[in-house]
């Protein structure tokens, strides 16, 4: 294993809030598939718009609204740069689940029909399950899953066999799973999906912020995912689709800026992605956004998701060695990301994460909005760990503790 | 800290619970969960001539929220339908010796109580319909 080329401990300088104690301890950050902190250059970038451009975008012809404007539109070519799209093929939205939203409102809802099937895994997070439900509710659509082994790897013969059957008619896939790191074949699904003239959604919430994600070579025709998971602020999610596509979607919701012009009783809409961001966006932490993304660049997603492999490792060869201690996921670092699911004899997760905030550390406890896959683990909850750039072995070996003396409390 | 929470009692109520299991021919039955972390209680109550004579519990869940409801069935097992009607959650928090949890687990301690209330006011609302409103009116505190 190649050593870690990113410097986690002269990174951590510039996330104010790691330097915020606990319980009187060094906060120790492992929920980062939840959301991740934010370095200095983004909340700065925050300041310095509403300092110093603050005014609404698109619109007015002063200096001002240019100045925002240009900042708001960079941030979109940054964005579309780190993907390897063109611009105009990014829409802002709130979230993951607002994109996943749109999608479903704005491209199923009038491409599929009655008894179309949806290709969805046990994996999913509730954000790329409910919507799928309610449109089946709506339209008729089915939903139909695709299982997992007992190392949390898709069933991809049936995969496979789902698609070429034509039985699904869009592939709606998580490219990382949440709750078990598990990294899918991506682009070998979408090779086969397109072979059968299947469309694929990528819900990239997970990958896109740890590892290098190129749309062009991938090929999928949408991909979502939200910049809070990848050093960015909260409230702005980032909705990918080929340009074909969102020519021909109709409008999310209407209003404002989505328009070319409005008549009493019609309205010609505005060219793509104008089309889909009605209202004023949220323009300074776009603008914000733009700030993580330039961080992520300077440091590389190809050495970040080193630094995770090195981490995820290391961590897994600690915590395999504690008894009565389970790992749900992929053992292989090279075949997951850096999320660790676990349990340990029969303290529930919420205690372990009590115990564990003793310590200043911050894990997650709970089913991490994927029922469907706590179903199929047979538990009603996990505790979970996820590592980011600013973790250090250092954290791990705190973390590592932290559950054996978990395991004292409890008289394991 | 947690050595303060999970004492020896909340271990032991934990993992070997009182009263825990289905109850026949019960007069009452409540279900409830806690949607942010999957707490799950269902309580069954026996009652006559306004007393409680049996009550069982299932659910899953932390030691918390698990202790928290074998020790409640231990609390209102025999006792006044009056009594246990103007239980409020610090005679909870008292009870399992719980005083200090922050707003996130005081949740799961006072789940159990929550059920409780529910299943009280199922079975006021059927011949007392005004003690029914006061439980349902005092339970919306927490």
């Amino acid at each position: 294993m190649q050593r870690s080329v990113v410097n986690s401990y002269e990174l951590r300088n510039d996330f104010p809030i790691l330097k915020k104690k606990i319980n009187g301890k060094e906060l120790v950050y492992l929920d980062n598939a939840s959301t991740t902190q934010k370095p200095y250059s983004v909340i700065n970038s925050i300041t310095d718009f509403y300092s110093n451009y603050n005014s609404n975008i698109h619109r007015a012809v002063y200096q001002l609204a240019e100045e925002a404007t240009t900042l708001y539109e960079q941030s979109r070519e940054k964005i579309a740069n780190f993907i390897s799209v063109r611009p105009e093929e990014i829409v802002f939205t709130r979230n993951t689940t607002e994109s996943i939203n749109l999608i479903a409102h704005s491209w199923a809802r009038t491409n599929l029909k009655k008894d179309d099937g949806i290709a969805i895994s046990e994996l999913e997070h509730h954000s790329n399950i409910v919507p799928w439900q309610i449109l089946s509710q709506e339209i008729g659509t089915r939903l139909e899953y695709v299982g997992i082994d007992e190392n949390g790897f898709l069933d991809l013969e049936h995969l496979i066999e789902l698609i070429s059957s034509k039985k699904v008619k869009l592939v709606s896939l998580s490219h990382m799973s949440n709750v078990l790191g598990t990294i899918v074949p991506i682009e070998r699904i979408i090779k086969i999906a397109h072979e059968n003239d299947i469309p694929v959604m990528v819900d990239g919430a997970q990958s896109v912020p740890h590892m290098p994600v190129n749309v062009k070579n991938m090929d999928c025709d949408f991909l979502v995912f939200s910049a809070h998971k990848m050093l960015g602020p909260t409230g702005v999610g980032v909705l990918y689709a080929k340009k074909e596509f969102l020519e021909k979607m109709r409008p999310f919701m209407g209003g404002g800026d989505m328009i070319k012009e409005v008549f009493k009783f019609h309205t010609n809409y505005n060219e793509v992605p104008y089309k889909f961001e009605a209202g004023t966006p949220n323009i300074a932490d776009v603008v914000g956004f733009g700030a993580a993304i330039d961080y992520l660049k300077k440091i590389g997603m190809e050495n970040i998701r080193k630094h995770e492999i090195d981490l995820t490792e290391y961590a897994l060869d600690s915590i395999l060695s504690i008894n009565h201690l389970t790992v749900y996921g992929p053992r292989d670092p090279n075949y997951r990301g850096g999320v660790i699911s676990f349990n340990i004899a029969d303290i529930h997760p919420h205690d372990l994460a009590t115990i564990m905030n003793d310590h200043g550390i911050a894990i997650r406890s709970g089913h991490h909005c994927a029922q469907v896959l706590m179903q199929r683990l047979d538990v009603p909850a996990t505790s979970r760990a996820s590592f980011y750039i600013y973790n250090t072995k250092e954290e791990i070996d705190k973390f590592v503790n932290a559950i054996k003396e978990a395991g004292r409390i409890f008289k394991i | 800290m947690s050595d303060d929470i999970y004492r020896e009692i909340i271990l032991d109520h934990y993992r070997n619970p009182r009263n825990k299991g289905k109850l026949e021919n019960a007069d009452v039955t409540v279900h409830d969960s806690n949607p942010l972390c999957g707490d799950e209680i269902d309580i069954h109550l026996k009652v006559d001539g306004g007393v409680i004579r049996d009550v069982k519990f299932e659910g899953k869940g932390c030691a918390i929220s698990q202790a928290s409801a074998s020790m409640l069935t231990e609390l209102v097992m025999g006792k006044d339908l009056d009594v246990i009607k103007d239980l409020k959650k610090e005679d909870i928090l008292e009870n399992i010796g719980l005083t200090n949890l922050g707003p996130a687990r005081i949740k799961c301690a006072l789940l159990s109580l929550k059920v409780l209330k529910v299943g009280m006011v199922k079975y006021y609302s059927e011949n007392d319909p005004k003690s029914a409103e006061q439980i349902k009116n005092e339970s919306s505190l927490y």
